[in-house]
């Protein structure tokens, strides 16, 4: 199999650079980094994280000398594909891809094929405040060992986001957004299920529905997963017909779902980001009237990850970008909802109490939810789930 | 350059067109059929077999999806070909039809997506329509729940593409039209008695015909085989055959590959079969067609269809412009909800918001713009001009071989191509973004520019030689002033193909050349309207003012010769 022995070549090749990555000294990196141009691979569907990452651009460019290019990507796969094609064509150094906004699916894609350069995020002097203790995605990544191949910089949450003037008691289950839906016919959608989100959004019926939560934990098989799934299906038969367009059109992705709520098509989102209300509400793509609601039982959560391939062109200036990402001012800019309104990754006891006061000092909004409200996160489950529900939902419902 | 040599260097120039057009789409369909048929050793296909066949029919929604394309591609043309023609056929007698080609043409040059997403909003239950008509007329609170945007038959797709394949079927008869000597004929008919349109459609269509199969041929495969149109107006689940191929070309799990060049080869399959069936089709008409002609009719109903041909596309034509409208609006809106018919509050910090965001893609979207017109005039220029030196006119083949790239689906060669460019280490250069451009440019603008060139009066170069001019000296001051406003406005054209190109920009440029178009492809999958809105009219405005050049500068810069002002 010529192809596995080209896999191993490759990740010998990036072991070898790895440990050269570990032995160097921050302020080798910092100086190699200087002039470096990174490409940075990064979902372009939300119009705040683009312009975060504009202003992460001017700020590396300033301090650091590093050139930071976003990518534009309509989904991560492409990313992932580009360096597919360039190891397909032997391009095993100088490659176009510097770093990615990953997690997932994708992560675990590029972690069994070794396309990924690393461990490297012991070298970046921020990491050292990331929390690994309680914010167990930072270093779990929908099941998967991160073992430092990719470097945490912003949390997500599922939440749903609601119009309070036409919806006073919001949902606190799914079981109760069943009920609601048969109540309100055409005013719920999810994102498709191709998308990250639309996919979330059944994961969060399984862990609530399933008979044995844990086996989420554990790669699908074929003998648990129909079992395991089959009562989420049964909820989305029975919720599929009361959906936005009877469920035979979805939007795209959250945006496009985010849309249909200001343009009064629907009354009820689910998100990802539990600042998305306060967030879109600032930057006027929701009526001021929005609200946020938690699942009661705890809803499921991950970390994004930057990650760096194996044959990156400029690993050195990837890795400031992915150090600079973390550092706590940066951290609290993100969080801010005027900006992206993403929770941070850090953990707040490893903080000096200046660096803990730049959080202390964001602006507070009815729509945003409290760290109480937001509860427990639930883990992700394995990514073969999300792989094989995408299947079966597309068994079930293309026709 | 010495006077030796370059009557050889312009003999190579058709060659060298040919091979810029035709290598690329070459190598690229051999990069997707080995991959279609299980061969791609880079990434462990290394023997021949169906798996990607088998693949791509057991996916759940396959049947839906052969059938949307074909359904959606084969309606879109015979519509366009039925409301051109019917356009022509009513409008020829009035004196603004000459320039009916002025006015479509920024229709035209508006790239596709720009008015796709002027139409999604348009035709949404939330959209402009409805918002002006609620609620006072409708009584709608709330928007409806119906499917008029991405519906899964794809009638909102059907209607997208005809916004602009109608004008270009159009500008392609107006000038077919300058070929036959349609006054004489249309007299004559008009004298036997015949209606206005009757005459047109008996007398002159039949003269025409042979000349525009080949754009509507152009029409059938780009309807069949559109991405960005169908990724913003048709539907998803199933999606057409072409956004199918794109969406598992990009997907995570590389094996994929293998069913999406299989989808992609059995849609130029599609196409190649329904342009063969169209053909059949013509031969079938022909024969009816002549047996109505025979019949010597008068006053049928072909006078009424015309007019409700016509004012189809005026409703077209309407669409587009409401489309670009509204997105004009939302460019400068603050808060604009439903059922308001304007925004609540303006704003122009969209505009100065974006300027840095919008500002880098636009200077890529000129730079290629320029380059690919500049490149492309260059060859086109060289080919006429060795043309017209006595050396033979191109034949039939040739122009075959100009619509190539117009006739196989971009899906089909793109992703080939990009491996191709890959090995040669050119992906995501602005040089191979240029390249991609140029395959789809050089066609336009050698069908733009060839009839004014070869029409131009060979006696003022004779003239010019006789005073002792030499061949450079004759192109460049007798030539090339006289042609000026056709060379411009072929410039414009290849501008604004360039402009509205987004597959090609997307596999060459290994999506790390950002246009305005695939800037605006990539929001519309739902970010912000406002910016969406600024998005498309910056896509607009470039090919316009491109136009609008084109027709001023001849008279500004020959404001003292009346007769190089052009109006040839």
């Amino acid at each position: 199999m010529r192809v596995r022995t080209l896999a191993a070549a490759v990740a010998l090749a990036a072991l070898s650079v790895a440990v050269s990555a570990q032995n160097l000294d921050w302020n080798d990196i910092v100086a190699k980094a200087r002039g470096q141009t990174v490409n940075f691979n990064a979902w372009a569907g939300d119009e705040k994280s683009n312009a975060f990452i504009q202003w992460a651009a001017q700020e590396v460019g300033r301090r650091y000398g590093v050139t930071l290019v976003h990518v534009k990507l309509k989904d991560t796969a492409e990313a992932v594909t580009r360096v597919v094609a360039e190891k397909a064509a032997g391009r095993n150094a100088g490659g176009t891809v510097d770093l990615i906004w990953i997690n997932g699916p994708n992560f675990l894609a590029m972690k069994q094929q070794a396309l990924l350069f690393g461990p490297f995020t012991q070298a970046l002097p921020s990491y050292a405040r990331v929390d690994t203790t309680t914010i167990r995605s930072n270093v779990i990544d929908f099941t998967i060992p991160v073992d430092g191949m990719e470097s945490p910089w912003r949390r997500a949450q599922i939440v749903f986001v609601y119009d309070g003037k036409r919806v006073t008691n919001p949902p606190k289950s799914v079981a109760e957004l069943l009920e609601w839906a048969k109540k309100n016919p055409g005013r719920l959608t999810h994102p498709s299920v191709r998308n990250f989100l639309g996919a979330t959004f059944l994961k969060q019926a399984l862990w609530e529905l399933a008979p044995d939560p844990a086996a989420l934990q554990r790669p699908a098989t074929d003998d648990n997963f129909a079992a395991i799934t089959a009562p989420m299906w049964t909820w989305y038969d029975a919720l599929r017909p009361y959906l936005w367009r009877q469920g035979r059109q979805l939007p795209e992705n959250g945006p496009a779902q985010r849309q249909l709520l200001n343009d009064g098509e629907i009354d009820m989102l689910v998100s990802f980001n539990p600042a998305e209300a306060a967030v879109s509400v600032h930057a006027g793509l929701l009526p001021d009237s929005v609200r946020t609601v938690v699942f009661a039982r705890g809803t499921i959560g991950n970390t994004s990850f930057v990650a760096i391939p194996y044959n990156a062109a400029h690993k050195e200036a990837a890795m400031v970008v992915a150090d600079f990402l973390l550092e706590p001012a940066t951290q609290a800019h993100a969080q801010d909802f005027r900006q992206m309104g993403n929770f941070t990754v850090l953990d707040f006891a490893k903080l000096s109490p200046d660096e803990k006061r730049r959080f202390d000092e964001l602006p507070k909004s009815p729509a945003l939810p409290t760290n109480a409200e937001l509860g427990t996160t639930v883990l992700e489950p394995h990514p073969s789930w999300m792989t094989r529900i995408a299947n079966e939902w597309e068994k079930r419902y293309t026709k | 350059m010495s006077m030796v040599r370059r009557p050889g260097v312009l003999r190579l120039a058709p060659a060298l067109t040919v091979g810029i057009l035709l290598l690329p789409i070459a190598a690229g369909l051999v990069g997707t059929l080995l991959p279609a048929f299980g061969y791609l050793p880079a990434i462990g296909g290394r023997t021949f077999n169906l798996d990607g066949w088998r693949r791509l029919a057991d996916y759940p929604g396959f049947g839906t999806s052969v059938a949307i394309t074909i359904g959606t591609g084969v309606l879109t043309s015979a519509l366009a070909v039925i409301l051109a023609f019917g356009c022509c056929a009513s409008l020829h007698d009035r004196p603004w039809m000459r320039r009916l080609g002025a006015w479509v043409a920024p229709i035209l040059s508006t790239p596709h997506s720009a008015i796709a997403l002027g139409l999604a909003f348009l035709l949404a239950p939330s959209g402009w329509i409805a918002r002006a008509l609620s609620p006072w007329l409708t009584g709608w609170i709330l928007p409806p729940d119906v499917a008029t945007v991405g519906d899964p038959a794809g009638v909102a797709l059907v209607l997208g593409l005809l916004l602009k394949e109608v004008p270009y079927l159009i500008l392609m008869i107006v000038g077919a039209l300058n070929q036959v000597q349609a006054r004489a004929h249309l007299a004559i008919a008009r004298a036997l008695g015949y209606g206005p349109a009757e005459a047109w459609l008996k007398a002159i269509l039949p003269q025409i015909y042979p000349q525009i199969r080949l754009p509507i041929y152009a029409v059938i495969a780009f309807s069949l085989s559109v991405v960005d149109v169908a990724l913003i107006l048709g539907p998803s689940n199933p999606p057409p055959l072409a956004v199918l191929a794109v969406r598992w070309f990009s997907d995570a799990d590389i094996q994929f590959y293998f069913p999406a060049a299989a989808a992609a080869i059995l849609l130029l399959l599609l196409v190649i079969g329904i342009i063969a069936a169209w053909r059949g089709f013509e031969r079938c008409a022909m024969l009816v067609g002549r047996r109505w002609i025979a019949r010597g009719g008068r006053g049928g109903i072909a006078t009424t269809a015309a007019t409700m041909a016509t004012l189809l596309f005026g409703v077209t034509f309407a669409l587009s412009v409401l489309a670009i409208a509204g997105m004009a609006v939302w460019s400068v809106a603050d808060q604009w909800r439903f059922p308001d018919a304007l925004p609540q509050a303006w704003s122009l910090a969209n505009w100065m918001r974006r300027f840095d965001g919008l500002a880098g893609p636009a200077w890529v979207t000129v730079v290629v713009g320029a380059l690919a017109t500049g490149v492309a005039l260059c060859l086109v220029l060289a080919c006429l001009e060795n043309e017209s030196r006595g050396h033979r006119r191109p034949g039939a083949a040739a122009l075959w071989i100009l619509y190539v790239p117009l006739l196989v689906p971009q899906v089909a060669f793109l992703f080939g191509a990009q491996v191709l460019l890959v090995r040669m280490n050119l992906d995501g250069t602005l040089a191979a973004v240029v390249w991609a451009h140029l395959i789809f440019v050089l066609p336009y603008l050698f069908l733009s520019l060839a009839d004014p060139w070869r029409a131009f009066d060979p006696r003022y170069a004779q003239t010019a030689a006789s005073l002792g001019a030499s061949r450079m000296r004759v192109f460049f001051a007798v030539k090339l002033p006289i042609l000026l406003r056709p060379v411009l406005i072929a410039g414009a054209v290849a501008f604004a193909v360039s402009v509205g190109q987004y597959l090609a920009t997307v596999f060459a440029g290994n999506g790390r050349v950002a246009t305005l178009t695939t800037e605006a492809v990539t929001l519309a999958a739902g970010a912000d309207r406002r910016v969406i809105g600024a998005y498309a009219v910056a896509q607009t405005l470039f090919p316009l003012i491109a136009y609008v050049g084109a027709v001023l500068l001849p008279a500004l810069l020959f404001a003292h010769r009346r007769g190089l002002r052009g109006h040839q």
